[in-house]
């Protein structure tokens, strides 16, 4: 019985596109690319994870969050300390004045483990932590702001200036953190060395195995109830409120889910990587993922990886050729969508694609060499 | 002949709000009865609006109690409330545009509030069955499934006060239900208000004194954010006090 259901759901519409970015994404990419530029895709899908928790968060919940960087950061650097620990064993670090602590320590005169690195010698710790650090700070951050009924504008500035605030904690902590340079020179995993060409492929599939539980989550939560009643919130926040919800609380989960994503993302970014750097948390790539969001369309948890994969393939190309024109590039793209497309992507394929989807199998029956075309394709 | 304290369903005692030093709600009482339909008129800035808002938390009083079926609603928060069973609709129409009618009632069916509750909840037979109901008796039976953006200004007056229904509230609040609405849509709101006062007590804000007269059991006349004068229809028209501030004008 349920296993018919998600039959007949692969094939509707909506399943339709999933399996199409399966497809992309597990068989397309990794016969199309070689190692390097596979493990860039994986890279840019890290960044799909905070896109898709800004998709519930911002274009579903209406709360623009300018920090996701923070839990990207948070989930990166826990899975960071213990793949460091991991490569600072007593072996391989006898030449150091302690041996047995990351070298970043040692070079700042640490002579223990401080007691916050502990715990990250054990890996099912580190998964938890993955996911547990950035929802209990974004829980935090929330009952903070969301119990006082704040919102908006003032909500996105603290965001960013909670992620400024962590950058230059991270900066400051040089001890503790490896400060500038963040935890470098990561070789295994319980043993197996992540950084051959093999490990790197299999990772990929790891981080889209990763993508698809949250895309699945995600679906899961914008067709609840609740993912209505966000919807509500968002148009109308008193009407929820006086209908016998506490807003609050709503908001409180969204963000915490969005964060998760995020750390989920960091963590697998760490992976791929190997290395995390405070340069992935401040308020830069904050920003980045908004765009990401945007760009892809902020109502379309597909779009949002789309969003990631474009803007990200586009940031490669042209940083390798134009390495200062970026930033005004992403400026420029960032104004143009909010102007011209604000649904993004996924709105320029609901208005222009979908109508010519229904014609196709008439097309189709008149000339059969007319191929269907990939969404992302015509999305571009 | 008043009826003891325990008969009323809501009653507001020495109700003050003061904002920065103006007074916008001033010693004000007010007593229902169950199943009363009560209208507050009073020129504007009476403080109308803000007795609303005072009953149903939006804004919290400075001084006096409002007891709702014997409980004091001015500690609890607005959600609570609701859930205590004071539904209230607002001056413009609320409803969510995105969403389609149905869905609309959905959110406001009284179940799944809570966060597990909202992403366990299940569109079963039940629910159904209450969002028909209630679109027939709104009118809305044809629009069920079209996006709530598209309905006319009446249409979505007519599902805001669909959307408190849903919720079974005991005392239902309007604040202007029949503004901006045509001469037919006025009609069907009054025979609709008859309806819902069947099985709930109603506290409406109207300046319309035609509809006034159609509805009401008794009125209140507020000026100044105080009772100016309270009875039938008849009596406070003929009241020289309501013909100065309001009636007169």
């Amino acid at each position: 019985m349920k296993a018919n259901l998600f039959f007949e759901w692969l094939k509707s519409r909506e399943g339709i596109y999933y399996l199409l970015l399966a497809l992309l994404l597990v068989v397309v990419f990794p016969l199309a690319l070689d190692s390097f530029r596979l493990n860039m895709v994986g890279k840019y899908l890290t960044y799909a994870f905070a896109a898709l928790g800004l998709v519930l968060c911002w274009g579903r919940s209406g709360i623009l969050s300018l920090g996701q960087g923070i839990f990207f950061g948070l989930g990166g650097y826990c899975m960071a300390m213990f793949l460091k620990l991991e490569a600072s064993s007593p072996e391989n670090t006898a030449i150091q004045s302690t041996p047995g602590i990351p070298d970043f320590m040692d070079w700042n005169q640490l002579t223990a483990l401080p007691w916050f690195w502990e715990p990250f010698h054990s890996f099912s710790f580190t998964l938890i932590a993955v996911l547990a650090v950035p929802a209990l700070l974004a829980f935090i951050i929330a009952v903070a702001m969301f119990k006082r009924r704040v919102g908006g504008v003032y909500f996105a500035i603290i965001t960013q200036a909670i992620a400024a605030i962590l950058t230059i904690l991270i900066i400051g902590q040089q001890g503790f953190t490896g400060g500038v340079n963040g935890i470098t020179d990561l070789r295994t995993l319980m043993g197996w060395d992540i950084r051959t060409d093999e490990a790197k492929t299999l990772l990929y599939f790891v981080c889209v195995g990763m993508l698809f539980v949250c895309l699945i989550v995600g679906a899961w939560v914008m067709r609840s109830k609740l993912g209505r009643i966000l919807l509500a919130m968002r148009d109308q926040e008193d009407r929820v409120r006086f209908s016998g919800y506490d807003v609050a609380s709503f908001k409180i989960f969204v963000f915490c889910l969005a964060a998760m994503f995020a750390g989920i993302g960091g963590a697998m970014f760490t992976l791929q990587v190997g290395f995390m750097s405070p340069s992935f948390v401040g308020i830069v790539p904050s920003i980045e993922m908004v765009i990401l969001c945007a760009v892809g369309g902020r109502n379309s948890l597909l779009g949002a990886i789309y969003g990631a994969l474009i803007v990200n393939a586009a940031k490669t190309f042209f940083s390798e050729s134009f390495p200062e024109l970026w930033l005004y590039g992403l400026g420029v793209l960032f104004i143009a969508v909010v102007l011209a497309f604000p649904d993004g992507l996924a709105g320029l394929y609901r208005r222009y694609v979908m109508p010519l989807e229904s014609k196709l199998p008439a097309m189709l029956r008149r000339s059969a060499s007319t191929a269907p075309t990939l969404p992302v394709e015509e999305a571009k | 002949m008043s009826p003891s304290k325990q008969d009323f369903i809501l009653a507001v005692e020495g109700l003050t709000v003061s904002f920065d030093g103006f007074k916008a709600v001033n010693d004000l009482s007010l007593y229902l009865e169950p199943k009363e339909i009560r209208v507050i008129i009073g020129p504007n800035g009476a403080g109308k609006t803000t007795v609303l808002d005072l009953i149903c938390g939006k804004t919290k009083a400075t001084e006096g109690s409002i007891k709702f079926q014997g409980k004091e609603l001015t500690k609890m928060s607005e959600h609570g409330i609701v859930r205590a069973g004071v539904g209230r609709k607002f001056q413009n129409p609320s409803i969510y545009e995105d969403l389609t009618v149905f869905e609309n009632l959905e959110v406001s069916y009284p179940a799944g509030r809570s966060v597990i509750g909202a992403l366990a909840f299940k569109r079963d037979a039940e629910v159904i069955k209450a969002v028909e109901e209630v679109a027939e008796t709104i009118f809305l039976t044809e629009m069920l499934h079209q996006e709530a953006a598209l309905l006319s200004h009446g249409q979505k007056q007519w599902l805001e006060i669909g959307m408190l229904l849903i919720q079974k509230p005991d005392l239902l609040m309007l604040d202007e239900p029949v503004a901006g609405m045509s001469v037919a849509e006025r009609k069907k709101t009054a025979e609709l208000l008859r309806v819902i006062t069947e099985n709930h007590t109603v506290l409406v804000i109207e300046h319309d004194m035609q509809f006034v007269g159609d509805i009401a059991d008794r009125v209140t006349v507020m000026h100044q954010g105080k009772v100016l004068s309270e009875g039938s229809i008849d009596h406070v028209k003929q009241d020289p006090k309501v013909i100065e501030v309001y009636l007169g004008h």
